[in-house]
């Protein structure tokens, strides 16, 4: 059995690809380091992150499919999935193996894999963009917290950084630990401590929120309450759009009751 | 800001929230620099309802006053309702902290008429404007047209506006009269026809000046009313199709007729809203906006009304055997897109992955084709499984309506054997 092992970034899973597919060796699995464990009759090749390498393989993926295929390509490695290694390692070698165009042969496995995982994550990227409620702190700094199932902040800042070019603003993913800080020049990375963010409820500290922040979170909540029309329930649809995993870090599903509720009392 | 302003919002919300248009989708206005937001052209929503209905903008009247009294609002002067009015900067700011703190996609903003027509729209007209000039602001913006408005107003409002609309509500004007005294359809028809009028002189200047400012580039969009008059399907459909084909507007919403007033006499005494009806129109307008149908396959003398049991593309299909089983790996796209449980997506992924190889119902069902729906209308590169054509539409109808009431198979529940039963 052949295990590689990378630093688990994108460049280095392209390096293993490379050194897999120039050694002519089949991988039978690729693990980031931290996930790795020893395995007594495997064949371990650990592989040193190289941009040289990176940059050669990702031409040839330019080269022979579109701007948007490496796109997908990059999304499904977000995804994080375990195996997502491999399903990309089958991907690559296909393309490189065939002479045509495969990325729109949609009959075939590892094409349709990886369109299907990326598609998981582009969804949830959008999920993000929709349900990220920031908070206004008293240095007129907006916050908001997330916890997506999938790596996807990277996906989304281009977004928040043209919608909200003139405020600064700060987005954190408290399942990752990392977020990114927009001080309305650059965008550059951060992380934030447990004491001023609290990792459960996503809220800011108290003594920190904006006077205003607690006046508009109720206006909002209110607005919320008396848009919908009851006549209409329909809570299946309700949970399948909104679903309960995003709640928590919502305004207006007042987090700290859903919190509560969740409880169980002895 | 203050509980006042908190007492307000839930009066006007209230009064907003039977306009069914959500959309925030259509429109492409980028941030310049340092301005707040931009319209991003695929929509956003920010949140749901437990009503199952997206919360994409801020959906708030100006004034729940109306001078007004139509039979089927909530809002009509004759009810004895909490009235409240926003002032303009009020609703400025709740729009601008609102989408700061990425709540919301924009401002939906509709109104009794206070005075006059004109007046109301002016209002509306200057809550966009402060948004757009003073504050630098970029987001989305639905202005409800006022029926009665003056054409310069209506242009005003075009211009700051990303989409404009003026609800029909109802769609034969003898009933229209009937319930809303006050209105006629040349006083919902005129103000649209020269919205639209303007829309394609706006976008011959945009084709010679680049920076010719924008007229509703998200364009117009209207409602009607379902459930509330005897009217058809048959009759409702058609008058879509010609607002969509005539009028270019970008969207028709149904709205499921909720009895607000229930003690008025001309209204039918119904229990609940006819939702089921609602999901069949919108059905019935997807399928001649994006399936290439045309509007009497849909609904037709012989069949006025969108059977409520099955789908309206079903039931075509049903109608329809002799175009059946569709050679999945042959069949053009039209045609792929009759066959029930085939959506757009799925129609275009076949037509792209058969040109590598020859698909079977594994590569379509992977594809996320409904083949549990499809098997019966598809022949493709396997042996023929029973077709409509072998089973006849009527036990076809029969099979796939059981298949709905049937409950689902239920999870078998294991426990821990207990070690001395006996005991």
């Amino acid at each position: 059995m052949n295990l590689f092992i990378y630093d688990k970034t994108f460049e280095g899973l392209l390096t293993t690809i490379y050194d897999a597919l120039e050694l002519n060796v089949k991988p039978d699995k690729i693990v980031s380091s931290n996930h790795y464990q020893d395995d007594l009759f495997a064949t371990k090749y650990e592989v040193i992150t190289d941009t040289g390498k990176f940059d050669k393989l990702w031409n040839v993926i330019k080269s022979k499919s579109s701007e948007q295929n490496c796109q997908r390509i990059f999304k499904a490695f977000l995804s994080e999935l375990t195996g997502i290694e491999m399903i990309i390692y089958d991907y690559v070698q296909l393309i490189i193996k065939t002479d045509y165009n495969v990325e729109l042969d949609f009959s075939h496995d590892a094409v349709l894999r990886v369109n299907n995982i990326q598609k998981k994550v582009g969804r949830e990227s959008h999920r993000v963009i929709m349900f990220t409620r920031f908070q206004k702190t008293i240095d007129d700094i907006f916050y908001a917290s997330f916890d997506p199932k999938y790596n996807v902040i990277p996906l989304t800042i281009s977004h928040f950084r043209s919608r909200f070019a003139d405020q600064k603003w700060i987005v954190f993913d408290t399942r990752r630990k990392y977020g990114y800080f927009y001080d309305l020049e650059n965008v550059r990375e951060v992380t934030i401590g447990k004491n001023k963010i609290n990792y459960e409820t996503g809220k800011v500290d108290e003594d920190i929120l904006h006077v205003s922040e607690k006046l508009f979170q109720k206006l909002w909540k209110n607005y919320y309450d008396s848009i919908n029309i009851k006549e209409r329930e329909n809570l299946k649809v309700h949970m399948q759009f909104l679903p309960k995993r995003f709640w928590k870090y919502l305004p207006e599903k007042d987090f700290q009751n859903n919190l509560k509720k969740r409880v169980v009392h002895p | 800001m203050n509980n006042n302003t908190v007492n307000k919002i839930k009066i006007l919300a209230n009064s907003a929230k039977y306009d069914v248009s959500c959309s925030s989708s259509g429109s492409n206005r980028p941030n310049h620099g340092k301005g707040i937001g931009n319209a991003a052209p695929w929509g956003i929503c920010h949140s749901f309802t437990q009503d199952g209905r997206c919360i994409s903008l801020l959906k708030l009247m100006l004034t729940n006053y109306c001078i007004y009294d139509c039979a089927y609002c909530i809002n009509r002067d004759s009810n004895d309702i909490e009235r409240a009015t926003f002032t303009v900067d009020e609703l400025v700011e709740l729009t601008i902290e609102f989408y700061r703190r990425n709540y919301i996609e924009g401002l939906f903003l509709s109104s009794g008429v206070l005075i006059n027509p004109d007046n109301t729209m002016e209002r509306m007209i200057r809550v966009a404007k402060v948004l757009r000039t003073k504050h630098n602001y970029a987001g989305y913006i639905h202005l409800k047209s006022i029926p009665g408005a003056s054409a310069d107003l209506h242009y005003q409002a075009g211009l700051y506006a990303d989409r404009l609309s003026v609800n029909v509500e109802i769609a034969t004007e003898k009933n229209l009269k009937m319930l809303a005294p006050d209105k006629n359809f040349q006083s919902i028809f005129h103000p649209m026809t020269a919205i639209q009028h303007r829309m394609v002189e706006n976008k011959e200047e945009r084709r010679k000046f680049r920076h010719a400012p924008r007229f509703t580039p998200a364009g117009q969009s209207t409602q009607l009313i379902v459930g509330a008059t005897p009217d058809d399907d048959k009759h409702i459909l058609n008058l879509a199709d010609n607002l969509y084909t005539t009028k270019h507007l970008k969207r028709v919403y149904y709205s499921g007729f909720i009895p607000v007033n229930p003690n008025d006499k001309r209204l039918p005494a119904i229990n609940e809203p006819p939702l089921k009806r609602e999901n069949r129109l919108y059905q019935a307008d997807w399928l001649f906006r994006f399936y290439h149908f045309s509007i009497d396959e849909i609904v037709n003398d012989t069949h006025p009304n969108l059977d409520l049991e099955i789908d309206p593309k079903l039931s075509y299909a049903l109608r329809n055997p002799w175009m059946f089983p569709v050679d999945i790996n042959h069949a053009d796209y039209e045609t792929l897109l009759r066959v029930p449980g085939i959506g757009v997506k799925s129609a275009k992924m076949i037509i792209i992955s058969r040109r590598y190889r020859k698909l079977t119902s594994l590569n379509l069902k992977k594809i996320g084709v409904v083949l549990k729906r499809a098997k019966f209308f598809i022949t493709c590169n396997e042996l023929k499984s029973p077709t409509i054509n072998e089973i006849s539409p009527d036990n076809l109808k029969r099979i796939i309506l059981t298949e709905h009431t049937q409950p689902r198979k239920q999870k078998i529940k294991y426990q821990q054997l207990s070690l001395f039963p006996m005991l």
